[in-house]
């Protein structure tokens, strides 16, 4: 547990605030990058598929926060509420994205969001996200008491939607979405052997 | 950058003499070092031609940086990245199949009867962006006729070179490689389908499909092979990677058609590259705007069916 134990005491001093101030700032270099030609000749895209992908990365991270405490003794608990505070952050910007300069025309929107399976999980996947960033504060911790828990487990079928929603919008099966996906199912399997043994004894 | 370190390496390895002598250019024309400024310091010298649009082309670098081909990696910059190994000198077609004189035809042969035209096109991606490329090529049928097609034929089918030590996309099984594609023959020798062997006015750049490609530009951009060595001459429809992988999602005649959405986006915009962070959408054009000179081709036809 030496390595553990060095990482829990150099992360101590780590603000819980610092996340969301280094947080943001992707995304200001993503826009940036945009504006200047950085993103090749079609930067919304890339715009697009940069916040979308840092999003589905920030989501598996605050799913490695459990399993990190209990198979290697890494307590990030501390940073967990900021790390689902910015994937919520860079969904919603990829949203942004995607509905005002990539699609543009609302009837198209509305027709999309509906007619498309890619696009429906998607937003479902945000949908599910948005009670939970409502709630990542700790007036609603204690406001909801034992509800926040499982509220809070809509993470996992977020994720799902998230990862499925990349697999299915490339062309063909593509071998990046696909370890997206992959780790999604991975990180949410070491859970289930844990709800299993809660269960069994009752 | 990219594009423009392989399109010289590109330049490098094209036996320059041989587009020379057959251009009889004057050789400082295409110095090696220097990509044109402007399409006016000719190159390859491809005659101007009545099919081409008015509209500006997209820069040499757009098209040279933002493409699909699979062959060398599936984000759009994959291509120009890891393109520039692939070796194009020596290269010849196959052409076989319901034609009177089938064979192995050197590169170098198939040019040396053919007059090169610049055609510049609209260019429209089945994922619903757009260019205008400034081809270099010559008619499909210009080929079709010199090896002669024999009367039952009725499609003519096309393949991509498969050499997985030069094309690292091939080594994953992405798609069935070697990639093919297909045309109906009324297709193929409409005066608009081109085979293409350069890009403004220079060889054609290794990630636009080098040394000779397919442009049929009322259609999806899939439906133009790159890196031609096979056509075959047949009697029945051919098979088409695309359409093989995904029958639903892309149809064997994937005419551009603003009113047939595929499965997973509408078809009825699309965005012109080039456009920066704010690009609009514009309306995507039936037949991609050549619907004067193609829409009889499909008189008849549900075009929502034969999509």
């Amino acid at each position: 547990m030496a390595p553990a134990d060095a990482i829990n005491r150099a992360l101590r001093p780590v603000p819980a605030w610092a996340l969301y101030v280094i947080g943001p700032l992707p995304a200001i270099w993503f826009v940036w990058l945009g504006l200047t030609g950085g993103l090749g000749p079609e930067p919304i895209k890339a715009l697009e598929h940069r916040l979308g992908e840092l999003a589905l990365q920030l989501l598996l991270a605050g799913l490695t926060v459990t399993p990190l405490r209990r198979y290697a003794g890494v307590n990030l608990i501390r940073h967990r509420r900021a790390i689902g505070l910015l994937a919520f952050f860079y969904v919603t910007l990829h949203l942004a994205v995607w509905l005002l300069l990539d699609v543009q025309i609302w009837s198209q929107i509305l027709a999309d969001i509906l007619k498309r399976p890619y696009i429906t999980i998607g937003m479902a996947g945000f949908a599910l996200m948005i009670p939970l960033a409502v709630t990542s504060n700790n007036g609603s911790v204690r406001r909801l008491g034992p509800a926040w828990r499982r509220l809070h487990k809509l993470t996992y079928p977020a994720v799902l939607l998230g990862a499925v929603h990349y697999v299915m919008l490339v062309k063909g099966w593509q071998t990046e979405p696909l370890l997206y996906l992959g780790a999604a199912l991975g990180l949410l399997a070491l859970r289930l052997p844990l709800q299993r043994r809660r269960t069994v004894p009752s | 950058m990219a594009g423009y370190r392989n399109a010289l390496k590109h330049s490098d390895i094209t036996p320059k003499a041989d587009w020379l002598n057959r251009r009889q250019l004057i050789a400082g024309a295409a110095a090696l070092g220097a990509l044109p400024a402007a399409p006016a310091l000719a190159g390859l010298g491809a005659q101007p031609s009545p099919y081409s649009t008015d509209a500006a082309p997209n820069s040499l670098e757009d098209i040279t940086s933002y493409c699909n081909f699979y062959e060398f990696g599936t984000g759009k910059d994959d291509p120009a990245r890891n393109a520039g190994g692939l070796t194009t000198d020596p290269w010849a077609v196959k052409i076989d199949g319901l034609v009177d004189r089938p064979g192995s035809y050197d590169l170098g042969d198939i040019l040396s009867g053919v007059t090169l035209e610049e055609r510049i096109y609209r260019f429209r991606c089945v994922e619903a962006w757009s260019m205008i490329v400034p081809w270099a090529g010559f008619e499909l049928k210009a080929l079709l006729e010199r090896v002669g097609v024999q009367p039952s034929a009725k499609y003519v089918a096309f393949e991509t070179l498969q050499r997985p030590e030069e094309m690292p996309g091939q080594r994953s099984r992405l798609l069935d490689w070697p990639y093919r594609e297909g045309l109906r023959l009324d297709e193929a020798m409409h005066p608009l389908t081109i085979l293409a062997t350069g890009l403004y006015d220079e060889p054609l750049p290794n990630q636009n499909g080098a040394p000779l490609r397919l442009v049929v530009p009322w259609k999806y951009g899939f439906k133009s092979i790159k890196s031609i060595v096979r056509i075959t001459l047949t009697e029945e429809q051919p098979k088409a990677t695309w359409n093989m992988a995904n029958p639903r999602e892309y149809g064997f005649y994937s005419n551009v058609n603003p009113e047939v959405s595929h499965p997973r986006w509408s078809q009825a915009t699309e965005r012109r590259i080039g456009g920066g962070l704010f690009a609009r959408r514009q309306p995507t054009l039936m037949f991609n705007g050549y619907g004067e000179e193609v829409a009889g081709l499909y008189a008849g036809m549900d075009l929502s069916e034969d999509y």
